[in-house]
């Protein structure tokens, strides 16, 4: 068999050849056996840390109790610990952890997909102004003085609006094209700004002005069980509709028109995309208000230990994502006596991550 | 080596007949365009700029919706295809490809397997040893893990050509493929694409050099301001009449006997300055 086309003819090419296939087979054993390596590595990661953070807090414990705590509650034993440690390592801290484990992957996941998809490394969830939609349902929310199921629902509907304008727009005036999807998304999110900017202005400085601001700061402290439940199965639901587009989204990276001559359905992975990523956005910044930086900063993290395959990429993204919040909100609840705002810390610890990222990978980008 | 090329009989791979499209507002970009392509058949389609040879090629490629005639791909109407079924006839090397995110040449030519994976699946390591098959094949084994936007021009050409391969298809469409390649390169592409065409495949290839279809094409297209001006073997259609009819420019067809093979007269294209001459005085 001729090793190459041009080679049936030529002893010396041919005997080259096979060196350099001898050389190209090792890669490929050694990337199918560590390809769930990176994987199992994150996961432990999370575990540890999502243990750990059941400790650390303003009140803290030492992982020594929080162990003994959690062993005797699952094993149904005579209880340990004080009442006090008890009903944080149970009842406290776990909402809040899950709530970031959520809100981490969630808004990590559709990150990378928007950035595959759009192929474009600086792309973030808020690009279709979800985010300054679901800020202002909140604050109109606030300003009524409704109930938080309420002002989740109201952050959640305007959060869709958003992006639902921006979509009309790349529709109608773009004919379908993803810049101008991306510039309507950009003039929605400016237009929501000036709304939640209006409702600052006519808000109480005494009582809801603090209020809507706090909301827009970012936190996971209003999280319960009870809130999670829906929210969560929203994030699960959309996680499972990434995945399914997995191998589409890979192709869509090295473009539309070649995507589509390889196969690929454009409309159905574009819709599934947006979609599921617009869904996942509005959900979780109802639940935790304005988090940035997290979904911009860490599919590139993921990318640089995984590579570009969205197949990686997602599970990677997920897990880094979840670890990343959980650790940022651990200094949240633990670094100063009052709870520090989580949207404040993300952007203070994301962007010199990012400008390290741009100098370790921006040339790649020019 | 017998030529087992260029045989009326084989079979009709491509049949486009009557294709007009255009965009409502600008006027027709192909009007009445009628071609076939047999089976280890190379196509070359010549024609100035904004001719139509792209517009002709993503009609093919089912990227255009075109307003009337047929493309029938081994007697299969396009137009009732799923893009899936189309990608397994047709596989598309495009002139060049960018990707902001660094993909490695080998999961760049894995992509070509995506009409043969189930919905919902992956890759699996028999694909990705295709892939790294049909690399080889081209004797670029050894960049497959290397990161494809750093690879120069030549090799990432090398690679598109690869994933066309992986996607094991009939029909090979390539535009323009040279445009971008040293000589070098431009010479070694076209000896794998008409080893490739040896093996039975059709290709369909646009290009600004007709020195190129009288070389390496059995058929060669001229196309000026979307219709067919001529089309048939190289020696007949390209002569110095219609190629300086299609480009506007004056250009000389000649015969030159091959130093290796004495008695064979191959023809390529010349042009010179309109007054007198410099390199050959």
């Amino acid at each position: 068999m001729p090793i190459c086309v041009r080679c049936s003819r030529n002893e010396r090419f041919r005997t080259e050849h096979e060196a350099r296939r001898a050389r190209a087979v090792d890669p490929l054993t050694r990337r199918v056996f560590g390809e769930h390596a990176p994987v199992l590595v994150l996961s432990a990661i999370l575990l540890l840390l999502g243990l750990l953070s059941l400790g650390i807090g303003r009140y803290m414990i030492d992982p020594r109790t929080v162990f003994h705590v959690l062993i005797q509650h699952l094993m149904d034993l005579p209880s340990v610990g004080s009442p006090t440690e008890q009903a944080i390592v149970l009842n406290i801290r776990p909402p809040r952890i899950f709530a970031a484990i959520v809100v981490g992957a969630a808004l990590s996941a559709s990150g990378a997909a928007y950035q595959t998809m759009f192929r474009n490394p600086l792309v973030s969830p808020e690009i279709l102004g979800v985010a300054a939609g679901a800020g202002f349902g909140a604050s109109i929310g606030i300003l009524l003085g409704v109930g938080v199921g309420l002002l989740e629902i109201l952050s959640f509907g305007c959060g869709l609006l958003a992006a639902l304008l921006a979509l009309a727009i790349g529709r109608l005036v773009g004919n379908g094209s993803l810049s101008i999807l991306v510039l309507g998304g950009i003039v929605i999110g400016a237009m929501f700004g000036a709304l939640i900017a209006a409702t600052q202005y006519f808000a109480n400085p005494e009582t809801t002005l603090p209020e809507i601001t706090f909301w827009l700061f970012g936190s996971l402290g209003r999280a319960t069980f009870a809130s999670l439940q829906v929210p969560a199965l929203i994030v699960a639901l959309c996680l499972a509709a990434l995945y399914a587009v997995r191998w589409p989204l890979t192709v869509l990276a090295a473009g539309d028109d070649e995507a589509r001559t390889m196969g690929i359905n454009l409309g159905l992975t574009w819709s599934v995309v947006i979609a599921a990523s617009t869904l996942m956005t509005a959900t979780v910044v109802s639940l935790a208000g304005i988090i940035g930086w997290v979904g911009l900063v860490v599919p590139h993290l993921a990318r640089f230990i995984v590579g570009p395959s969205f197949t990686r990429l997602l599970p990677a993204s997920i897990l880094i994502g979840a670890i990343y919040l959980l650790a940022v909100d651990d200094v949240a609840r633990s670094a100063s006596p009052l709870d520090l705002p989580l949207g404040i810390l993300t952007a203070l610890v994301g962007a010199p991550f990012f400008i390290l990222l741009l100098m370790k990978l921006g040339r790649r980008w020019s | 080596m017998s030529d087992p090329r260029a045989c009326p009989d084989q079979p009709v791979s491509l049949a486009i007949a009557d294709l007009t499209f255009g965009y409502p507002a600008k006027g027709h970009r192909l009007q009445d365009v009628s071609l076939t392509l047999r089976e280890a058949e190379i196509c070359c389609l010549l024609g100035p700029n904004g001719a139509g040879k792209t517009t002709l090629l993503r009609c093919l490629l089912g990227l255009l919706k075109p307003e009337r005639g047929t493309i029938r791909i081994q007697g299969q109407d396009i137009k009732s295809l799923a893009a899936r079924d189309l990608a397994r006839l047709v596989a598309y090397v495009p002139q060049s490809a960018t990707t902001p995110f660094p993909f490695t040449a080998l999961e760049m030519a894995v992509m070509g397997r995506t009409p043969h994976l189930r919905s919902g699946a992956v890759p699996s390591a028999a694909d990705r040893r295709i892939a790294l098959g049909r690399l080889d094949r081209l004797g670029i084994a050894a960049l497959a893990d290397r990161i494809f936007s750093t690879l120069s021009g030549g090799q990432r050409q090398m690679v598109l050509l690869a994933r066309a391969l992986v996607q094991d298809a009939r029909i090979l469409v390539l535009d323009e493929p040279t445009a971008a390649l040293d000589y070098g390169n431009e010479v070694r592409l076209l000896q794998i694409v008409s080893a490739l065409a040896d093996e039975g495949r059709s290709v369909l290839m646009t290009t600004h050099q007709p020195a190129q279809a009288f070389g390496y094409a059995d058929r060669a297209v001229l196309l000026r301001d979307g219709a067919i001006l001529a089309q048939g073997p190289p020696d007949e259609v390209l002569t110095s009449e219609s190629l300086t009819a299609l480009y506007g420019a004056t250009i000389h067809v000649v015969s030159v006997s091959l130093p290796d093979h004495p008695g064979r007269v191959m023809k390529t294209c010349l042009s010179r300055p309109d007054s007198g001459w410099r390199g050959a005085k």
